[in-house]
C-alpha cells in the first residue's frame, strides 16, 4: 500500500496545472467541475481503502532514496483519519461549488486553486520532515489566500491581504522553528529528532524555544485566540465551498494535526507543551463563543464558532499530554485524546455543512445578515432541515455527533480532576446552544422577511452535498461504538498518542505481525477499558 | 555572548525591522516590504545555522571544483558548510516570491477599489 503515498499529492497537484487549461477549453461550469471532483473521489477511495488496509504505519521514501537523503512519506493512524476527514469534505464542497460558483467568473482557476490546497492539506498531513510540513503549510496556505481573495470585492481583497500578512509571519516562526531544531538535533525527519530528544533525555532550552515557535505558528494557523484576530475576516469572505473548507479542514491539518503530532510525536507529551495548549484551548473556546453570541452575519459567527470549537480539540488534547506527562493511566489519556480527535471529526463535518448552508442562504436570498432573514423553512426545507441538524450537532444536542465528542471529552476531564474544566465545557456547549437558537429564529422561524419571500430550494448539486453532510452527522455518532472506534480512531490513539515518540518509529521498522489474529481482535483498545471501568479509573485519577 | 553570535543578533534585527513595519506602518507598500523583511531574517537565520567556523580556520578556503581525488572530497567535505540549510532556504526563498507576488497584486486590486495604500482609509484593515 506504500506506493499510493505519494498519489495524495502527484494527483491533485497535477490537477492544478491542468484546471486552468481545461476551464479554457470546456465551457460551462458543470463540464469544469467534473476533473476535480473525480480526482477528490478517487483519493477517496484510496484513502478509505488505506484505512481499511490495517498495515500499521507505511513509510514510503520518494525516490527509492532512503535516510538521510532521501524525503520520507508517512501514514499512521493519525495521519490517515484526518486524510480521511480532507477528501471527504473536499469531495461534498467540490459538489457543492458545481452549482454554487456559477455567480463567480473563471472556474477554472477557482478548481485549479483548490486543487493545490487539496494537494497542501494531503503533503501537511503525510509529510515525514519538518521542512517537507513547511512547505505543504505554504502551498496551502498561498492558495487559500488566493481563494479568500476569489470574489475581488474590496472586502474580500481586505480580508485576504491581512490573511496573508498573519499567516506570512506564522510561517516565519516556523521557519526560525525549523532552524532551531536543526541547529539541536541535526535532524529533520520527525522520527529522529524524536530518537535525538528521547536520548537527550527531554527537552532542554533551545528545544522549548522552538517549542514556543512552533505553538505560535501553528497557533496562528489554527486561530488558537491570541492568535484568531484573522479568522473571523477571511473564512467569510470566501465563497462558501471555500469557507466550508477552511473551517472545516484546513485549520485542522495545517494548525492542530501538526500541533498534536510535533506535542505527542516529536516532543514526546511535554507537560509544560500541554498545559500551554490547554491555556491556548480554554481561552479560544470562552473567547471564540462570547464573540460569536453577538454576531449578526450569519458567515462571521459561524467563523467565531469555529475559533471555539476548536478549543475544545486542543484543550483535549493539551489535558491527554499534561495527564500522560504526569503518568495518568493510560486509559484516560487515551480517553482525552480519543475526544479530542473524535471531536475533531464531528466538527470538520458539521462546521462545513453549516458554512454549506449559509452558501445556500446566500445563493436563495442574496443576503447573510439575519436581521434580514427570516421564514425561510417554508420555501427550502432541504436546506433547512440540514441548517437545523447542524445547528443541533454544534450545540451538542444528542443522538447526534456533537454530543457524543462533548460528552468525551466532558467525562476525560472530570476523570482527570479537571473539575472546572469540565464545568466550563458544559458551560460553553449551552452558549453554542443559546447562540444557534438565535440562528433558528431568525433563519427558519418568522415570517418571511423581503429577501426571503422569493427564495426557491437550490439546485440538485447543492441540495446533495448538504443532505450528505447531514446524515454524516448522524452516521458518525457510531464512532462511539467500539467495532467502529477500532478501525478509525484506535490506531491514531494507540500507536501515536500512546506509544512513546522514539518506540513508534522503531515499531515500523521490524513490522511485527501479531501471532494470533484472534489475541488482537479481543485485546480491549485502551478507550474500551476506561469507558467500561469508570470506577477503577476513577481510583487511578484520585491517585 | 562571542563575536560568533553577532550574524544572528544581526539576522534578528533584521527580522525584528520587518515585524516593527508590519505592525506599526500604514501603508500598504511599508508593510509588504516589512513582509520581505521578516522573510529575509528568517532565511538569514536558516543558513547561518550551517555555517562552520571552524572549517575556514585549518587553513585557505576550499572551492569547488574538487581535484584531489577522494582525499580532496573528503577534506573539502569536512571544512565546507552544511549544505542542507541552504538546500531549504532555496526553497523558501521560493516561496516568498510567489507570496510576495500574491500580495502584490492583492495590493494593486486594493488600490484600484480605494485609490491610496493608507489602511486607515480602509474598513477592516486597521491594526
Amino acid at each position: 500500500m506504500g506506493n499510493v503515498l505519494p498519489l495524495f499529492v502527484v494527483i491533485p497537484l497535477a490537477g492544478g496545472f491542468l484546471m486552468p487549461l481545461v476551464g479554457r477549453l470546456l465551457k460551462g461550469h458543470k463540464a469544469s467541475a467534473a476533473l476535480p471532483i473525480l480526482v477528490a473521489a478517487t483519493l477517496l477511495v484510496l484513502a478509505a481503502a488505506l484505512v481499511a488496509d490495517d498495515a500499521g504505519r507505511i513509510v514510503y521514501w520518494v525516490g527509492d532514496w532512503t535516510f538521510p537523503i532521501g524525503i520520507s512519506l508517512v501514514a499512521d493512524g493519525l495521519s490517515k483519519l484526518v486524510l480521511l476527514v480532507v477528501l471527504v469534505i473536499s469531495l461534498m464542497a467540490l459538489l457543492f461549488s458545481m452549482d454554487y460558483m456559477q455567480d463567480y467568473t473563471r472556474p477554472g482557476l477557482y478548481y485549479a486553486l483548490f486543487m493545490l490546497m487539496l494537494a497542501g492539506m494531503n503533503g501537511v498531513v503525510l509529510a515525514g520532515d519538518l521542512f517537507n510540513i513547511f512547505v505543504f503549510v505554504e502551498v496551502a496556505g498561498i492558495s487559500s489566500y488566493a481563494l479568500v481573495a476569489f470574489g475581488t470585492e474590496s472586502d474580500e481583497l481586505e480580508a485576504s491581504f491581512k490573511y496573508l500578512v498573519l499567516g506570512t509571519i506564522a510561517s516565519t516562526f516556523l521557519l526560525v522553528g525549523i532552524a532551531v531544531i536543526y541547529n539541536v538535533t541535526g535532524q529533520l525527519n520527525w522520527d529522529k529528532i524524536a530518537e535525538v530528544i528521547q536520548a537527550g533525555g527531554g527537552l532542554s532550552l533551545p528545544l522549548y524555544v522552538a517549542a514556543a515557535m512552533f505553538l505560535m505558528g501553528f497557533g496562528l494557523k489554527a486561530a488558537m485566540v491570541p492568535f484568531h484576530a484573522w479568522l473571523p475576516d477571511a473564512h467569510p469572505s470566501a465563497p462558501a465551498p471555500i469557507s466550508a473548507m477552511l473551517s472545516g479542514v484546513l485549520i485542522k491539518a495545517c494548525g492542530v494535526y501538526v500541533l498534536a503530532r510535533l506535542v505527542f510525536s516529536v516532543f514526546g507529551a511535554d507537560a509544560a507543551l500541554g498545559t500551554v495548549l490547554m491555556v491556548l484551548g480554554v481561552l479560544s473556546m470562552v473567547v471564540g463563543v462570547l464573540m460569536a453570541v453577538g454576531q449578526w452575519d450569519f458567515k462571521r459567527l459561524l467563523a467565531y464558532h469555529s475559533i471555539s470549537q476548536m478549543g475544545y480539540v486542543v484543550l483535549a488534547l493539551g489535558a491527554a499530554a499534561v495527564m500522560k506527562a504526569h503518568g495518568v493511566s493510560d486509559a484516560i489519556v487515551a480517553l482525552a485524546a480519543f475526544g479530542g480527535l473524535f471531536h475533531l471529526v464531528n466538527h470538520a463535518i458539521f462546521k462545513s455543512l453549516l458554512f454549506l448552508c449559509s452558501g445556500s442562504v446566500e445563493y436563495a436570498t442574496g443576503t447573510r445578515q439575519l436581521k434580514s432573514l427570516g421564514g425561510i423553512g417554508r420555501h427550502m426545507p432541504v436546506t433547512a432541515w440540514c441548517l437545523r441538524i447542524a445547528a443541533l450537532s454544534i450545540s451538542g444536542v444528542p443522538p447526534l455527533n456533537g454530543f457524543w465528542s462533548k460528552l468525551v471529552i466532558v467525562i476525560a476531564l472530570v476523570l482527570g480532576g479537571y473539575y472546572t474544566l469540565a464545568a466550563v465545557t458544559v458551560a460553553v456547549s449551552f452558549m453554542t446552544l443559546l447562540s444557534f437558537a438565535k440562528v433558528q429564529r431568525y433563519i427558519l422561524g418568522g415570517k418571511p422577511s423581503p429577501a426571503a419571500a422569493h427564495a426557491r430550494e437550490v439546485p440538485a448539486g447543492m441540495c446533495v452535498a448538504s443532505v450528505a453532510l447531514a446524515v454524516l452527522c448522524f452516521a458518525s455518532s457510531l464512532i462511539i461504538l467500539p467495532s467502529v472506534r477500532g478501525g478509525l480512531l484506535a490506531p491514531a490513539i494507540d500507536k501515536v498518542i500512546l506509544a512513546p515518540p522514539a518506540e513508534g518509529a522503531t515499531a515500523t521498522v521490524q513490522a511485527p505481525a501479531p501471532a494470533d489474529p484472534n489475541v488482537q481482535a479481543h485485546a480491549p483498545d485502551a478507550v474500551d477499558s476506561a469507558l467500561r471501568t469508570p470506577h477503577s479509573a476513577l481510583e487511578g485519577a484520585a491517585r | 555572548m562571542t563575536l560568533a553570535m553577532l550574524p544572528y543578533l544581526l539576522a534578528l534585527l533584521v527580522l525584528m525591522v520587518g515585524l516593527y513595519a508590519i505592525v506599526a506602518k500604514r501603508n500598504l507598500i511599508k508593510v509588504i516590504v516589512g513582509l520581505l523583511l521578516l522573510d529575509y531574517g528568517a532565511n538569514l537565520i536558516l543558513v547561518l545555522t550551517g555555517y562552520r567556523p571552524s572549517g575556514l580556520e585549518s587553513g585557505a578556503p576550499v572551492a569547488p571544483i574538487l581535484t584531489g581525488g577522494a582525499q580532496g572530497a573528503a577534506e573539502f567535505a569536512a571544512r565546507s558548510v552544511d549544505p542542507l540549510p541552504q538546500a531549504l532556504i532555496l526553497t523558501s526563498i521560493v516561496i516568498g516570491l510567489s507570496v510576495t507576488a500574491l500580495v502584490v497584486a492583492l495590493a494593486i486590486r486594493l488600490y484600484d477599489k480605494y485609490g491610496t495604500f493608507d489602511t486607515g482609509l480602509m474598513r477592516n484593515l486597521r491594526g
